[in-house]
C-alpha cells in the first residue's frame, strides 16, 4: 500500500555492499591479470606462433666413378589458409595451376574442412615453371602461399630398382618413427629406403610470429628457437652406371635380371631387373598415377627380380654341387662316369645328351646331367653319414655357407631367402627314412624344390672367383665420403669350407664352358684376350618357355667381375643369357665392345631362328627329369 | 485512482541508455569474436553477429511493446505467465532439441527458444505478486516456504534439462527474500550452507572440517568473555586429535582423518558443554551448534554425492563446478580465457586485432566467454569500463527499486537486481578465475536471442513498472 512502512529498507545496504566489493575484487583481479602480469601476453604469443618445417635437401646419390645419379630439384607445395582467401579468380588460378574447376572447389572444401585458420596443402609439388607463372599473381591471392620442398631428379632413366623411390609416409611409418609427420617423404624402396636415415638429413623448424590475419610478422624471438635443417648425406654407390645402362640396353624388352659384382669386395656393379621403369616416373604429382599404372602392369615392373625372384638355378648350380662333392670326397678330381645319353638308376632316368665319359672338369664344361646325378647320389647317400637325411644335412650346411636358403644381407630392402629343402621337408612328404638321393635327384642338376635368387647365384660365382670366400654384396661404397658409416659386415670376409684346390677344378671346368673343351656349351661368346669362366643354365618354367641363365667371372686369374644373367622365357642358357653376360664383362673390362657382331646379335636378334646362324651353339639337352615311378 | 502521466518521459532513461550501450558494445565484441574476412557485412545472417543484430532489433521492439502495455497487465498476469512458462519448462524436457546432452531448446521453424531464459522474469513476477500481498513476510515460516517453492519449482525443471548454470541463478532470488524480511540468522545459515555445499564438492572434506574448527575457535575467541576457555578448548581438541591420530597411525596403520576430527570435536565439545552450562553462554552454544551442524552437513553432502548420486550425475555436477570442465586437460577453458584477457594488457590489442579471439582458442567465445574478447581487444580499459558500468547499472536498479511505492514493483525490482547481479558475478568471475566455470551468459553481451530477449523482458517490465510508479496505487 502506498506509504506502507518498509522496515527492511536498510537491507539495501547489503546489495550495494555486494556490488561494491565484487567490483573492487574484479577490478583488482583484472588489473593484476592485464596490467601487472606479463606472462599471459607471452602465453598469447605462443598461441599464435606458426611452426614452419624446413625440409632439408635429400642426400645426392653417385655411381662408383663419381657420376651423379640422383639429385634434387626444388618443388613447391601451394598452401592455403581458407579463412583468409577472398575474391578468388577461380578461372585464372585454375589455368595457372592446370587443374579443373571442380578439382579447385574440391581441394578448397577439403582444406576448409580441415581448418579454416590453419594452413593445409592445396596442391602438392607444383613444377618450377608453374611456380614461376604463379609467383607473378600470387600476391592477389591472399591466403595462399608456397612452401618449398625438394623433389628427386635423375640423371639417367636407369637403375630404378637399385635406387628405389621416395614417397609420402604412410600411417604405419609415422607410427614406427615419430620423426615423420604426415606429408613427409620417406624412401620407399632400394637405396632410398635402406639408407633413408642418412639421405633424409634432419628437418628444421622456423617459428614465425603471425598476426591476426595470419600474416608473418617476423621470426619468433629473432629465430632463437629455430632449428636449422641439416641436409642429407651424399651417398656413393658401388654401381657402375655405364655398365648398368649397358645391361639395361642389352636386356631390351626381355624380362629378367642381371647382377654384376666385384668379387674382391662384394660391391654391386650392376643390378638390373627388367622390365623396369624410368625412376622419374615416380616423382612429384605424377607419382600416384604412375605408381598405380606400374602396379597394375602384369609384367610387374616394380618387382625387383634380382633380389626378389626365386628361380630354380638349373645347371648353374652344378659348380656348387661339384665343389661339395669334391670336398666331401664323394668323387675325386679324376673320377669318371660314363654318360649313356642319360642317367639310369632303379626307377629313375634323367636325360642327357652325351655318349662319353667325364671327370669333374669335363662334366662342368659339358654340363653333364648324368655325371652330377651320380655324384650327388654318391654324396647324399654316402653310407659314412649313416643316413640320407644326414647326407642332406651336410650338403645343406655347405650351401648355407654359400648363402643359399637365407638372406645374404645386402643393403637392400625385401631381399628373398630362396629355398633349400631340409630333411624334414622330405620327411613330411615321403615319411621319415622313406626317401633317398634318388628321390631328390633333380637337385643334383639344380632343379626340383631349389629356389635361388640371381643375387645368390652371382655371389656363388664370386666365391668361386675368389677361390673360397665372399664379401656380403652391398651397393653403397661411402656415405658422405666416409666408409665408416657402412655396416661392418660388408668388410668381413665370409669363408666357405672348400679347399681352393677343389675350386680350381671347378674353375677349370667353367673355363672350358667358354673357352672350349669337350661338349663346351658357350664357346661362341668367348671374349678376345680375356679368359672368362662361366656356366650355362636353364631354369624350368612351368608357365612357358624356360629361363635362360648364365653365371660367369673374368678374368680367370684375379677376377674383376662376376655376373649372373637371367633372361626369362628364352630357353637355354647359351642362347641369350650367355651372350649378354659376355658383352657385359667385355664392356666392364675393356670399356668398349670389340665383338660388335655379338652386340648386334643381342640388340637386333635375327628372326625367328637364331640357331642357324651359329654353328658354335652347342645344344644342351638337359634338365629333362622324368621320374618313372 | 489513476493519474495520467506520460510513460515515455517517466521511463528511466539512464538505465535505457546503459542498456543500449551494453547492446552496442556487446554486439561489437560478438562481431570481433566471430569475425572472418569472407563475411564482412554486419548483417550477414549466416554469421552470429548478423543474427545477433536481428535479435537486438527484435529486443528493441519487445522493449517498446513492454513499455506500451499497461503496467497492471504484469501484475494481473504474473501467475498465469509463471504457470505458462512452467508448462514450457516441463514440455521442453520431452520435446526439446537435444544439444550437448541437454534438452533446453525448443526448435520452432528455424528459431530456437530457451524457455529457461524467460522463466527468470516470470518467477520474479510471481514472487513479487505473492510477497506483495499485505501481511506477507518471509520471516513467517509459511510465507518463506511458499516463496521458496515459487523460486525453486522452475529451477528444479531447469536442473533436469540439465542446465545447472541457470538453476543456480534462481538461488539469487533468495536475496529478495532477505530484502523483504527474511530472518538474518536463516539467511546467514542459508548462505553458509550453500557455501559449505559447494565447498564440500570442490575440496576434500578434511580441509573443511579443519577450517570449521578454526572458524569456531576464532568466533569463540572474539565473542567469548575470556580467551582462557577458548584456548583450553582448543588445546583439548588438539591433544585429543593428536592422540587419536597417533593411535590410528600405530594401531591401524591408516588414519581416517575425518573420524579423528569428529571424535576430537565431540570430546572437546564436552568441555564446551560444561562451560556453557556453567556460564549460560548463548554465543558459545551457537558456536558449538554451528560447528556440529556444519560438520554433519558436510558429511551428509559428501556421503550423498559419493554414495547416492550416479557416476554420470557426479560428472555433471563436477562439470558445472568446473572440476571436470574440459576434455583437453584440466582448466583449459579457464587458462585460455585468462591468456586471452591477460594478453589484452592495459589498452587492449584493438578492435579485430585479438589473436586469441580470432583463432578460437577460447571455447564458447561469443556466448559465455564474450568477456574474453572485451579483455583482449579493449584491455583493462574495456574490462574496467564493463565492470564499472555494470556496477553502476545494478546500483541504479537498486535505487529504482527503492523508490517504488508499491511493494510489487519493489520486490520485482529486487528480483531483477538479484538476477543481473548473479549473472554479472558468475560470468565475469569465471572468465577471470574467481569462481568455477559455470556456463551462464553475460547479460546483453553474450550471443543468443533467447537470453537477450529474456534479459530485455526482465529489465523492461521493471522499467515499465517504475515508469508508472506514480500512476497506480496498487
Amino acid at each position: 500500500m502506498y506509504g506502507l512502512k518498509d522496515i527492511y529498507s536498510n537491507r539495501k545496504i547489503l546489495f550495494y555492499a555486494i556490488i561494491f566489493i565484487a567490483a573492487i575484487i574484479m577490478l583488482s583481479k583484472l588489473f593484476a591479470l592485464q596490467v601487472v602480469n606479463k606472462t599471459y601476453r607471452i602465453s598469447a604469443e605462443n598461441n599464435v606462433l606458426r611452426y614452419v618445417t624446413q625440409y632439408p635437401a635429400r642426400g645426392l646419390i653417385y655411381d662408383r666413378n663419381g657420376k651423379l645419379l640422383v639429385f634434387n630439384q626444388a618443388a613447391y607445395d601451394l598452401m592455403v589458409i581458407p579463412g583468409q582467401t577472398k575474391d578468388i579468380d577461380t578461372a585464372e588460378i585454375c589455368s595457372i595451376l592446370d587443374i579443373e574447376k571442380e578439382s579447385f572447389i574440391r581441394r578448397m572444401n577439403a582444406a576448409s574442412e580441415f581448418s579454416k585458420y590453419a594452413p593445409s596443402v592445396f596442391l602438392k609439388m607444383i613444377s618450377s615453371e608453374t611456380y614461376a607463372r604463379l609467383q607473378e599473381s600470387l600476391y592477389r591471392y591472399t591466403g595462399f602461399y608456397v612452401q618449398t620442398r625438394t623433389l628427386r631428379k635423375y640423371t639417367y632413366p636407369s637403375a630404378a630398382h637399385a635406387l628405389g623411390y621416395v614417397g609420402e609416409v604412410n600411417n604405419d611409418e609415422i607410427k614406427a618413427d615419430p620423426y615423420y609427420k604426415p606429408g613427409d617423404y620417406i624412401g620407399k624402396n632400394g637405396i632410398e629406403k635402406s639408407y633413408e636415415p642418412f639421405l633424409r638429413g634432419r628437418k628444421g623448424l622456423k617459428i614465425y610470429l603471425v598476426d591476426v590475419y595470419n600474416r608473418i610478422k617476423g621470426l619468433y624471438q629473432g629465430g632463437k628457437y629455430d632449428t636449422i635443417s641439416v641436409p642429407g648425406k651424399d651417398i656413393v654407390t658401388t654401381l657402375d652406371i655405364d655398365l648398368q645402362r649397358y645391361g639395361e640396353k642389352l636386356m631390351g624388352d626381355k624380362n629378367g635380371s642381371i647382377v654384376a659384382l666385384q668379387p674382391s669386395t662384394g660391391e654391386v656393379l650392376a643390378l638390373i631387373s627388367t622390365p623396369d621403369y624410368d625412376p622419374s616416373m615416380l616423382v612429384g604429382r605424377i607419382r600416384t598415377e604412375n605408381y598405380t599404372k606400374l602396379q597394375n602392369d602384369t609384367l610387374e615392373p616394380l618387382f625387383n627380380r634380382a633380389l626378389m625372384a626365386s628361380y630354380p638355378p638349373g645347371s648353374t648350380f652344378k659348380p656348387v654341387n661339384g665343389l661339395i662333392e669334391l670336398q666331401e670326397k664323394a668323387v675325386t678330381r679324376n673320377y669318371e662316369y660314363f654318360c649313356d645319353n642319360g642317367y639310369y638308376a632303379p626307377g629313375i632316368y634323367v636325360a642327357c645328351h652325351h655318349f662319353s665319359s667325364f671327370n669333374m672338369v669335363g662334366a662342368i664344361t659339358a654340363s653333364c646331367n648324368t655325371y652330377f646325378c651320380n655324384a650327388f647320389r654318391l654324396l647324399i647317400d654316402n653310407p659314412a653319414y649313416g643316413s640320407t637325411a644326414e647326407g642332406l644335412k651336410i650338403w645343406r650346411s655347405y650351401l648355407s655357407e654359400f648363402g643359399f636358403g637365407s638372406k645374404l644381407g645386402i643393403d637392400f630392402p625385401n631381399e628373398l631367402t630362396g629355398f633349400v629343402p631340409a630333411a624334414s621337408f622330405y620327411d613330411d612328404i615321403y615319411g621319415k627314412n622313406r626317401w633317398n638321393a634318388l628321390t631328390i635327384i633333380s637337385m643334383a642338376i639344380g632343379q626340383g624344390e631349389l629356389g635361388t635368387t640371381p643375387l645368390q647365384m652371382a655371389n656363388m660365382a664370386a666365391i668361386i672367383a675368389n677361390r673360397g670366400y665372399y664379401f656380403t654384396p652391398h651397393i653403397v661404397k661411402t656415405i658422405d665420403k666416409d666408409t665408416l658409416a657402412l655396416d661392418p659386415a660388408f668388410r668381413q670376409k665370409n669363408k666357405v669350407s672348400i679347399d681352393s684346390a677343389n675350386i680350381e677344378v671347378i674353375i677349370e671346368g667353367m673355363k672350358g664352358v667358354v673357352n672350349g673343351g669337350e661338349g663346351a656349351t658357350a664357346t661362341w661368346i668367348k671374349i678376345k684376350d680375356i679368359v672368362m669362366c662361366g656356366k650355362t643354365g636353364t631354369a624350368e618354367n612351368p608357365h612357358g618357355p624356360d629361363h635362360s641363365i648364365f653365371i660367369a667371372f673374368a678374368p680367370e686369374k684375379d677376377p674383376k667381375i662376376v655376373i649372373a644373367v637371367y633372361v626369362e622365357n628364352t630357353g637355354f642358357g647359351s642362347t641369350y643369357a650367355a651372350p649378354v653376360a659376355s658383352l657385359m664383362v667385355e664392356k666392364y673390362l675393356k670399356g668398349e665392345i670389340e665383338n660388335t657382331w655379338l652386340e648386334n646379335y643381342i640388340l637386333n636378334p635375327p628372326e625367328p631362328e637364331i640357331k642357324e646362324n651359329k654353328n658354335e651353339v652347342n645344344e644342351e639337352k638337359e634338365e629333362k627329369v622324368e621320374e618313372k615311378d | 485512482m489513476k493519474r495520467r502521466i506520460n510513460i515515455w518521459t517517466n521511463v528511466d532513461w539512464i538505465v535505457v541508455v546503459i542498456y543500449l550501450l551494453f547492446l552496442i558494445f556487446g554486439w561489437i565484441n560478438i562481431y570481433a569474436a566471430v569475425y572472418s574476412e569472407e563475411h564482412t557485412s554486419i548483417i550477414d545472417i549466416s554469421q552470429r553477429y548478423g543474427k545477433q543484430f536481428i535479435w537486438i532489433l527484435a529486443s528493441l521492439l519487445i522493449a517498446v511493446m513492454i513499455i506500451v502495455i499497461d503496467s497492471r497487465f504484469y501484475i494481473f498476469f504474473s501467475y498465469i505467465l509463471y504457470a505458462a512458462v512452467g508448462i514450457l519448462l516441463i514440455l521442453v524436457l520431452f520435446v526439446g532439441k537435444e544439444v550437448n546432452n541437454a534438452r533446453s531448446w525448443f526448435e520452432i521453424g528455424g528459431l530456437s527458444l530457451q524457455p529457461a531464459e524467460f522463466a527468470k522474469s516470470v518467477t520474479a513476477l510471481a514472487l513479487a505478486r505473492y510477497l506483495s500481498k499485505q501481511g506477507r513476510n518471509p520471516a513467517v515460516f509459511k510465507t518463506l516456504l511458499v516463496s521458496l517453492l515459487i523460486i525453486f519449482a522452475p529451477a528444479v525443471f531447469i536442473a533436469l534439462q540439465p542446465d545447472l548454470g541457470t538453476t543456480l541463478i534462481f538461488l539469487s532470488l533468495v536475496l529478495v527474500l532477505f530484502r523483504e524480511g527474511l530472518s538474518t540468522y536463516l539467511f546467514v545459515i542459508g548462505i553458509l550452507a550453500a557455501a559449505l555445499f559447494i565447498a564440500t564438492l570442490l575440496v576434500e572434506s578434511v580441509y573443511i572440517y579443519a577450517t570449521l574448527v578454526v572458524a569456531g575457535f576464532i568466533y569463540h575467541l572474539i565473542t567469548g568473555r575470556g580467551a582462557r576457555i577458548s584456548i583450553k578448548g582448543l588445546a583439548i581438541y588438539l591433544i585429543t586429535g593428536g592422540v587419536l591420530y597417533a593411535a590410528f597411525y600405530f594401531i591401524v596403520g591408516k588414519v581416517p582423518l575425518e573420524l579423528v576430527f569428529i571424535i576430537a570435536l565431540v570430546i572437546s565439545g564436552l568441555l564446551y558443554a560444561y562451560y556453557i552450562f556453567r556460564h549460560k553462554a548463548r554465543y558459545a552454544l551457537i558456536a558449538l551448534a554451528f560447528l556440529f551442524g556444519s560438520m554433519v552437513f558436510t558429511y551428509s553432502v559428501d556421503y550423498a554425492f559419493n554414495n547416492i548420486l550416479l557416476p554420470h550425475q557426479q560428472t555433471r555436477i563436477n562439470v558445472v563446478l568446473g572440476i571436470d570442465s574440459d576434455p583437453t586437460g584440466a582448466g583449459y577453458n579457464l587458462n585460455q580465457s585468462k591468456i586471452s584477457i591477460g594478453s589484452g594488457g592495459f589498452a587492449g590489442k584493438g578492435f579485430l586485432q585479438g589473436t586469441q579471439t580470432k583463432f578460437k582458442f577460447v571455447p564458447e567465445q561469443s556466448t559465455d566467454f564474450i568477456f574474453c574478447t572485451v579483455g583482449e581487444e579493449w584491455g583493462f580499459l574495456g574490462t574496467s569500463f564493463v565492470v564499472i558500468m555494470f556496477s553502476f547499472f545494478l546500483a541504479r536498479l537498486i535505487s529504482l527499486a527503492e523508490r517504488q511505492r508499491s511493494a510489487f514493483s519493489r520486490i520485482y525490482g529486487y528480483g531483477v537486481v538479484s538476477i543481473f547481479l548473479f549473472h554479472f558475478l558468475i560470468n565475469i568471475g569465471m572468465t577471470i578465475g574467481l569462481v568455477p566455470v559455470i556456463g551462464i551468459p553475460l547479460p546483453f553481451f553474450s550471443y543468443g536471442g533467447s537470453s537477450l530477449w529474456g534479459f530485455t523482458i526482465l529489465l523492461f517490465i521493471f522499467l515499465r513498472l517504475d515508469a508508472s510508479r506514480d500512476e497506480h496505487l496498487v
